[in-house]
């Protein structure tokens, strides 16, 4: 690997890092859209603020176009408050206008300034190690790793210190209120650190994939795991993960490298959607089976233990008896004689010790329905799957 | 009503609450005194709500004041605990049980302190108090609306506040959880501790509560259950004939 290529999927792995942070608390507040919005609306202040410092990745431009993304949240809320449209409706008014102020800014002076809508929407990755930060004769390494490098350490550090108000906030505003802590400065705290970070990032992957790189890392973890603090690692995971595939795909494929990422992003979130194991898909499908299974198993015991009489508990009469297909029937009484929890004997099923001691515990749980009752049940359960 | 100052938990003083302008709450009195346990009841859409989260400065009243134990709220919000009323949390939020009624504790850390073994241990005893010990590691969208409630109530506990705040806390409750959460109020009340129920059941009222307010925008009646609790104020509150309602 050259200098180069390191550098850029350095980049890309610090960029995806530092969206995904921000993306895990827009996604758990509904406000993934948001992102977008600030990243089509930031266009007209990073051409003023161009105008004004001539330097791509000053950080005067960074907070001039950041001051911009939260002056979309701000109108956002401004026109949904008005209660006269949605919030969806809302983004769609504000962004597409600050976006065409930008875009007409640049048309105007195109002369002058060295933006093109391409680069805007798509980012220039491949040309970022070009551009390096240069003390005298020294040189540091590329301007954006610098730029990209301080907002991640700025929102992991904020993160790190307001991590329980982020997370109270996020989930019961009324709590925080009540308990003193403002979620109207954490809701722009938070805006604000999106905007920058929006900003940062999108010098390097462009303004449409910005967005997929905060709302997807989030999207995916958010189906893996019931832990907010996982669903932050996991969301930094799948954001270096995306960037480095991503990157050799864009090489093997010699395609865009943001897109690659993209892609990548995307594929992922469809496996984890399919195959989630207790979200996916897949698995909702396998979990409904499998429970159909232990009730039929339950019922079909309780059958058992309910009739002395052998001719209720021939093989040849369960069926018309429970009322089960041949199929449902068989699966059942295999599942039963594979826990050991009955004998069959000429033909006629009996209860095993283990199912007279399962039956009773099931009817204790069926009657009383304490929360341990069940708790123990379902542990049981987990034993008996075949 | 004669209740001195100084009992007093809470003071409101012509409190007027406006959504958009639209008032909610008009003009409201009230003194509740210490170690009481009442109950809020009005029709739907009265305020109850409302009315609380003005006393807990949630919302922005247009006027008046509110003063608990003779102070402004915001000096006094480690004395006051708050159950929401259902649904006003985002359920599918990546969080377990233990972790919800960890957060009851926050406000004690205050800003960037985190919670540690003292906040962990103390949210584990409020859990097995509500009979939820078991349950500590579920994510909170796979319990019950009891279940959940019972959470919610732990989360008040640890708070170990003077005045708690309960928003309809019987909600989708099935009648064991609300026997045993009336059972905690209770033990609560009996330890000196004021609280504030707004409940929709009328027939449970005289069994449940010591005190009780009648609200519907304008706060209509407030005192002890066995002075006020008639047919003459749940008609003024509910503007129909209650006598049917409530005589056995
Ligand atoms: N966030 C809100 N915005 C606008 N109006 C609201 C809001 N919340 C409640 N209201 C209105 O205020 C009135 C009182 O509501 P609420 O306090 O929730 O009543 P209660 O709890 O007694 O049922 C209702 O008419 C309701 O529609
Ligand atoms: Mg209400």
């Amino acid at each position: 690997m050259s200098t180069a290529q390191i550098e850029i999927q350095l980049i890309a792995a610090l960029a995806a890092m530092a969206c995904a942070i921000p993306g895990v608390f827009l996604v758990l507040r509904k406000m993934a859209m948001i992102s977008d919005a600030i990243s089509h609306s930031i266009l007209p202040g990073l051409v003023v603020g161009f105008f004004i410092t001539q330097d791509l990745n000053s950080p005067w431009l960074i907070l001039l176009a950041a001051v911009t993304g939260v002056l979309t949240v701000v109108l956002v809320e401004f026109i949904q408050k008005t209660r006269l449209v949605k919030e969806d409706t809302a983004i769609g008014l504000v962004f597409p206008a600050l976006f065409s102020v930008g875009v007409i800014l640049i048309a105007q002076n195109a002369n002058d300034v060295h933006l093109d809508i391409d680069a805007v929407l798509l980012g220039e990755l491949a040309f970022a190690p070009f551009d390096r930060l240069l003390v005298g004769n020294l040189d540091l390494g590329p301007k954006s790793l610098w730029v990209i490098g301080s907002i991640l350490l700025l929102s992991l550090s904020l993160l790190i210190l307001f991590f329980k108000e982020l997370k109270m906030s996020t989930f019961d505003k009324g709590l925080a209120t009540s308990l003193g802590f403002s979620p109207l400065l954490i809701h722009y705290g938070l805006m604000s650190v999106s905007s920058v970070t929006i900003v940062g990032a999108f010098d390097a992957v462009g303004a449409v994939l910005v967005v997929a790189l905060i709302i997807a890392p989030a999207a995916t973890a958010y189906l893996l795991t019931n832990s907010l603090k996982k669903m932050l690692v996991l969301s930094l995971l799948f954001g270096v993960f995306s960037a480095l595939v991503g990157y050799w795909l864009a090489h093997w494929l010699d395609a865009s490298i943001a897109g690659s990422m993209t892609s990548v992003l995307g594929v992922l979130f469809l496996l984890v959607f399919l195959f989630a194991p207790k979200q996916g898909v897949i698995s909702a499908i396998f979990k409904e089976k499998q429970q159909r299974k232990e009730v039929s198993l339950l019922v079909f015991l309780l059958h058992l233990q309910n009739h002395e009489d052998p001719r209720e508990r021939h093989v040849n009469h369960l069926q018309e008896h429970i009322n089960w297909h041949r199929i449902q029937a068989k699966t059942v009484v295999d599942l039963a004689q594979k826990n050991n929890l009955i004998e069959i004997e000429n033909q006629v099923i009996n209860l095993s010790e283990k199912g007279l001691q399962f039956t009773e515990e099931a009817l204790k749980y069926i009657t009383t329905n304490k929360p341990t009752a069940i708790e123990d049940l379902k542990n049981k359960f987990f034993l008996f799957r075949g | 009503m004669n209740v001195k100052n100084e009992k007093l938990a809470i003071k409101i003083d012509d409190l007027t609450v406006a959504y958009d302008y639209k008032p909610v709450l008009w003009d409201i009195d009230l003194k509740i005194p210490e170690g009481v346990l009442m109950a809020i009841v009005g029709p739907n859409g009265a305020g109850k709500s409302t009315l609380i989260k003005a006393i807990l400065g949630i919302i922005k009243p247009i006027a008046g004041s509110v003063k608990i134990f003779g102070k402004p709220y915001k000096t006094q919000r480690a004395k006051v605990a708050y159950v929401p009323q259902k649904g006003t949390v985002d359920w599918d939020f990546p969080t377990t049980a233990l972790d919800v009624v960890m957060m009851g504790t926050y406000g004690s850390l205050g800003w960037i302190k985190r919670p540690g073994q003292a906040q962990r241990k103390s949210a584990l005893e409020a859990l097995e108090k509500v009979g939820m010990l078991a349950f500590k590691n579920r994510q909170i969208s796979q319990l019950s609306g009891g279940q959940q409630q019972r959470i919610f109530l732990a989360r008040a506990l640890v708070q170990n506040a003077s005045i708690y705040f309960m928003d309809e806390p019987f909600q989708g409750v099935d009648a064991t959880t609300e026997r045993a959460i009336i059972k905690i109020l209770k033990e609560l009340r009996d330890a000196g501790k004021t609280l504030i129920v707004v409940h929709h059941d009328l027939q449970t009222v005289p069994e449940y509560f010591n005190w009780v307010t009648f609200l519907n925008v304008k706060g209509i009646a407030s005192g002890p259950v066995k002075d006020i609790f008639n047919d003459d104020n749940l008609t003024k509150t509910y503007g129909i004939n209650y006598k049917v309602a409530i005589n056995p």
